[in-house]
């Protein structure tokens, strides 16, 4: 392994604007909507508006007359070749997994699902077509509230006969990494501190501001599919899988992607019919769904119900954690959808040394939209949970909650520290995160001001939130993997090939949809190769060019993509050095090589690694038996997931005549190791947070008794702009990560799982005193209002979603 | 987001427009911004034959001051009303509410005859309309005009006193030179269609409020005069004790939706706050 330490920093850590940014903002990008292709037909979806239901009838016949209507299909049309929309983790041996059919046969599971699809010349006559469509539906009792759906009152899919998909358990005393955590419970009835607490993880829309779109070439040896996905490659396994294509035979593109925060990592019912169609009719298809299409059928995230009992000592020592999910799959386990929570099962023990642990986790069906990753996938409902536990706990000893926390946590000295759930955390500092960010926030001015408005009885309160979180991310180690079912592995793909002007090209098997991939990796090359950032170009996203790759999602491109570029460009040294020896007729031992340029130690005779490239292009003059190639490539699997945290401060203002909650300083350290561009990190950072605050005060995906998603459109999907967020202030610490050679941890998904609960834990810091014990997110206004009131008339108050709404 | 197909006129005075409403009737729908109309059009929940777009006639834009009134144009749009100086000398309270409007890009499009005729109850044009005692000035077939008063325009939900074959062509604001005004907006996120909001103009003179006059933003199915309390705060100090007092029955007898953001009585409440604070800062700045 390379020392970091001797590399020549030029290029690293440099604010480089993003380079991808200029075709992305000026109409030079190519985004899946904009191809058109000679004789391309268009799609239309006929959907349900019943959350379940049976198909009586479906007369297609007006639509099929109408005008530049090509054809109708359902389910009845459809072959083996359609394949199925596949569940790549099923958590347990024995999950319950409904079928997940292109179509439904007879009946429907839930409202937006498609149950017929309209193919015409022209996108305007596949919606006019759509509406002549004619479906009879008999409607079913659905299964809507989780809750209730654990109980099986209602069945999802009858033929199952339950709801319930897969129970996964975690116990710590079982695995042997921590103790029994009844006994800790039981101690802690006794003579400690027990806090018992239900919490509800909202439902929440990904909202990328690129729709999903599907465009399909079934011409030329290999059939093309361009699709707004994050997951290019993962997508050409399922159709080899699923539909009868032999993978040789695809190719799949991911152009440039306007955004996917996890919801476009699927596998979904639209590409499979572009698929299909376009193979039957030999004739280019594209679908583009509308906004309300994708916040009805894209997958959603979260939605859970978490049961939680923490123990401790009187002093504040935790003791034990156990933790009951309960989760809604909607109506089909999507690709990861069942293992979603399971991600988060290593993350509720969180930063501290906590004794013994339990987690089980029941996946349940309902008659919803599925759900899927969504930022941070898991793990900001696992830190949401152990952060507003912490805080309970310190708010039930009398305590400050930094100070509990530190009580707890893993000190700076105690790393590589194995944790009660079986993870080994390389590096970290959490004592100089929190003094940093106690420091910038201001934090005593704020207490003493806090003070102050509740003693005067300010109508409006401040209240001081805290999240001291950490994550794993870097999916992933694929042998971890492999233990929990998963069906991949988590390596990294990687190529670098030196073109004969000294151009430099390098195939990443990483998807970016707007992370700044192209920028981030040029700077990583530019250092390793020692040539100009500009010459380094950046491909990704297509499997002819980025021929083998596993993607972009749980803040893995930088840690192992990168990584693995890293591997590639150093090979590309060492090949290089036998032909640099040879032009300057000195032995391979006596080259070096720094800054891009290969020398004989101890002379001023020496080659740039570009005059190397043009070499090798002519291949006139190589060392016998070489062959005429310094390009490389590396496959690079983590020994360990990534483990970046911060310490995030929030104060919020609460007017506690109306309930609205207004944010009044947000300040973040968070430890992301080394960086490469920080101009990026704060842009993730950013958006993460303006996610995770959205969970928390924003954003809510509703659906009525019926089924039917209520806050369909962005009038009552809350999603905050600019104007409803403020100036954050956010910094750094770095503890390098000892995991990759770069030191880097990730970072795209950390401002989301820190957020949630500093938000909240500020929102009940400023309304505690009048006896309010929990607010459900979103903390909307009325709710807050009503857990005030309900509290100054004596209710304690508890976790129900309420008639508050 | 397509549109189901419809026609389309473009026509280029008052008189045209009219003639085409009178041929098409029922099946034509009037486009002044679009701001409410295209979303409807493009999620199909109303699919007109055909379409009269105001957009080319130059008479109906414009602000104009005609003695002891102003008169803004119906195809003015928001962002004009907000940044003119006749709106802010004599009617501020408009001013204000407009600049509340959505986002800029809406201001930029949308118009205020648009949305008073729209009718929208959460929009934030009528109130501060209804509270200045506004005139609707309506044109009807065979060059024949009527003045409609406020407290008659507004019907219903997104109905007005606008006939079928009527076209609202402009607003008279009765000038309110040198009243304090606010409008006081409760939203969860910026962009939002309120959930509340009360119009508030007051003449005070030496601590006391001589004259007020409120009007709220959904809390029923038209925009609402509280008259009440306009004379509860007549004569009274402009304290926040006093105004207090008077607002207390400010959402009696109304009947403000349930939704998402909250229920009757949570909008029942935001208003009796919502007004004291609209009162009070329309009082003493």
């Amino acid at each position: 392994m390379t020392v970091t330490d001797d590399r020549p920093a030029a290029e690293i850590g440099r604010d480089r604007r993003r380079k991808e940014d200029r075709r992305l903002i000026t109409g030079s990008s190519r985004y899946t909507d904009n191809i058109v292709l000679p004789g391309m037909l268009h799609l239309g979806m006929v959907r349900s508006p019943f959350a379940h239901a049976k198909i009586t009838s479906i007369d297609t016949s007006e639509a099929k007359a109408a005008t530049n209507v090509v054809a109708v299909y359902t389910a009845a049309d459809l072959d083996e070749s359609a394949g199925v929309l596949i569940n790549a983790w099923p958590i347990t041996p024995d999950q319950k997994t409904p079928v997940h059919a292109v179509l439904p046969v007879d009946r429907v599971t839930f409202a937006g699902e498609i149950v017929a699809v309209v193919v015409a010349r022209s996108a305007a006559a596949a919606r006019d077509a759509v509406e002549l469509v004619d479906v009879d539906y008999e409607e079913l009792p659905a299964a809507i509230d989780l809750r209730e759906a654990a109980q099986d009152k209602v069945l999802a899919h009858p033929d199952l006969g339950t709801n319930k998909s897969a129970l996964w358990v975690f116990d710590s005393a079982e695995a042997g990494t921590g103790g029994n955590v009844e006994d800790a419970i039981a101690q802690a009835r006794t003579d400690g501190v027990l806090i018992e607490r239900e919490f509800r993880e909202n439902r929440l829309i990904p909202a990328f501001m690129e729709p999903r779109s599907v465009v399909v070439d079934p011409t030329g040896e290999q059939l093309t599919m361009w699709s707004a996905t994050q997951v290019p490659h993962i997508v050409r396994f399922a159709l080899a899988a699923t539909t009868g294509v032999p993978e040789n035979k695809i190719r799949v593109v991911a152009p440039d992607v306007g955004g996917g925060f996890g919801g476009k990592l699927q596998v979904t019912p639209e590409e499979w019919l572009a698929w299909w169609i376009a193979r039957q009719l030999h004739k280019p298809v594209k679908y583009t769904e509308t906004r309300s299409e994708s916040m009805m059928a894209g997958h959603h995230g979260r939605d859970q119900w978490q049961k939680l009992t923490l123990a401790a000592t009187k002093e504040g020592k935790v003791t034990g954690l156990k933790v009951e999910l309960t989760a809604d799959l909607g109506s089909y386990v999507a690709i990861v959808g069942g293992g979603i929570p399971v991600l988060g099962a290593f993350m509720y023990n969180a930063i501290y040394k906590i004794p013994a642990y339990h987690f089980a986790c029941q996946t349940v069906l309902t008659n919803k939209t599925w759900t899927d990753a969504y930022r941070g996938a898991g793990r900001p409902e696992a830190t949401f949970a152990i952060e507003r536990l912490m805080s309970e706990l310190a708010n039930e000893l009398g305590m400050d909650p930094l100070e509990l926390r530190e009580k707890n946590w893993i000190t700076h000295e105690e790393f590589p520290f194995t944790t009660v759930a079986g993870l080994e955390y390389d590096s970290g500092n959490y004592e100089a995160a929190t003094a940093a960010a106690k420091e910038f926030f201001g934090y005593d001015e704020l207490r003493a001001e806090q003070a102050r408005r509740r003693e005067s009885g300010d109508p409006v309160q401040l209240g001081i939130g805290v999240s001291t979180f950490t994550e794993m991310c870097g999916l992933a180690p694929s042998r971890v993997l492999g233990s929990l079912d998963y069906g991949a592995g988590g390596w990294e793909h990687a190529s670098v090939r030196m073109l004969a002007t000294g151009k430099v090209e390098v195939a990443t098997g990483t998807s970016a949809h707007g992370q700044g991939h192209e920028t981030a990796f040029s700077q990583i090359v530019a250092d390793r190769l020692g040539v100009p950032f500009d010459d380094v170009e950046i491909l990704h996203g297509d499997t002819q060019v980025s021929v083998k790759g596993l993607d972009t999602y749980g803040s893995r491109s930088l840690v192992v993509g990168g990584e693995a570029i890293v591997k590639a460009a150093d090979k590309v040294i060492e090949k290089a050095k036998p032909v640099a020896a040879h032009l300057l007729e000195a032995s391979v031992d006596d080259i070096e090589f720094a800054a891009g340029r290969f020398s004989v130690r101890g002379t001023d005779a020496g080659l740039s690694i570009q005059e190397v490239a043009g070499a090798v292009f002519t291949a006139h003059n190589l060392p016998d038996g070489m062959e005429p190639s310094i390009d490389a490539e590396a496959t690079f699997d983590p020994v360990n997931f990534n483990y970046p945290h911060g310490t995030h401060l929030c104060a919020v203002e609460v007017d506690t005549e109306t309930g609205q909650v207004t944010l009044r300083k947000y300040t973040c350290v968070d430890d992301v190791g080394n960086i490469v561009n920080p101009l990026i990190v704060e842009g993730q950072v950013h958006g993460g947070l303006a996610q995770g605050i959205a969970q928390a005060l924003y954003e809510d995906a509703v659906f009525d008794e019926a089924g039917t998603l209520v806050s369909g459109s962005f009038v009552d999907y809350l999603v905050p702009s600019a104007a409803d967020l403020i100036s954050f202030d956010a910094h750094h610490a770095s503890t390098p990560a000892t995991t990759n050679t770069l030191g880097t941890k990730g970072v795209g998904e950390a401002g989301t799982i820190a957020s949630t609960p500093a938000v909240v834990n500020a929102v009940l810091d400023a309304v505690r005193q009048f006896g309010v014990q929990d607010v459900v997110m979103p903390c909307s206004p009325a709710r807050v209002y009503a857990a005030i009131a309900a509290a100054r008339a004596g209710d304690t108050g508890s976790a129900t979603e309420g008639a508050v709404r | 987001m397509i549109p189901a197909a419809f026609d389309y006129a473009a026509p280029a005075s008052v008189e045209e427009a009219l003639t085409l409403l009178a041929e098409h009737g029922d099946d034509a729908k009037i486009i002044a911004g679009g701001q409410s109309l295209l979303p409807v059009l493009r999620l199909r929940l109303n699919a007109p034959e055909f379409v009269i777009d105001l957009g080319k006639i130059d008479a109906l834009r414009g602000v104009r001051d005609d003695g002891d009134a102003i008169v803004i144009g119906a195809m003015t749009t928001h962002s004009a009303v907000a940044t003119d100086s006749l709106v802010a000398q004599h009617a501020a309270l408009i001013g204000k509410a407009v600049r509340t409007v959505a986002d800029a890009q809406v201001r930029n499009r949308g118009t205020f005859g648009g949305a008073l005729a729209h009718a929208d109850p959460a929009g934030d044009v009528g109130a501060p309309a209804l509270a200045l005692g506004a005139q609707f000035v309506i044109a009807g077939q065979g060059g024949s005009t009527r003045t409609v008063d406020a407290a008659d325009f507004f019907v219903d939900l997104f109905e007005t006193a606008i006939g079928e074959d009527e076209l609202l062509t402009e607003v008279r604001i009765p000038k309110h030179t040198g009243w304090g005004a606010h409008y006081e907006k409760f939203v969860r996120i910026a962009q939002q269609w309120s959930i509340v909001a009360v119009a508030a103009a007051v003449q005070a003179e030496g601590g006391t409020i001589s004259q007020a006059r409120v009007a709220l933003t959904n809390m029923g199915s038209t925009p609402l005069r509280a008259t009440a309390v306009e004379q509860a705060l007549q004569g009274g100090p402009a304290t926040e004790d006093a105004i207090r007092a008077a607002v207390a029955t400010v959402a009696d007898g109304t009947n403000p939706p349930t939704d998402l953001n909250g229920d009757a009585d949570y909008r029942k409440h935001l208003a009796e706050v919502l007004t004291r604070r609209a009162v009070l800062t329309a009082a003493t700045g």
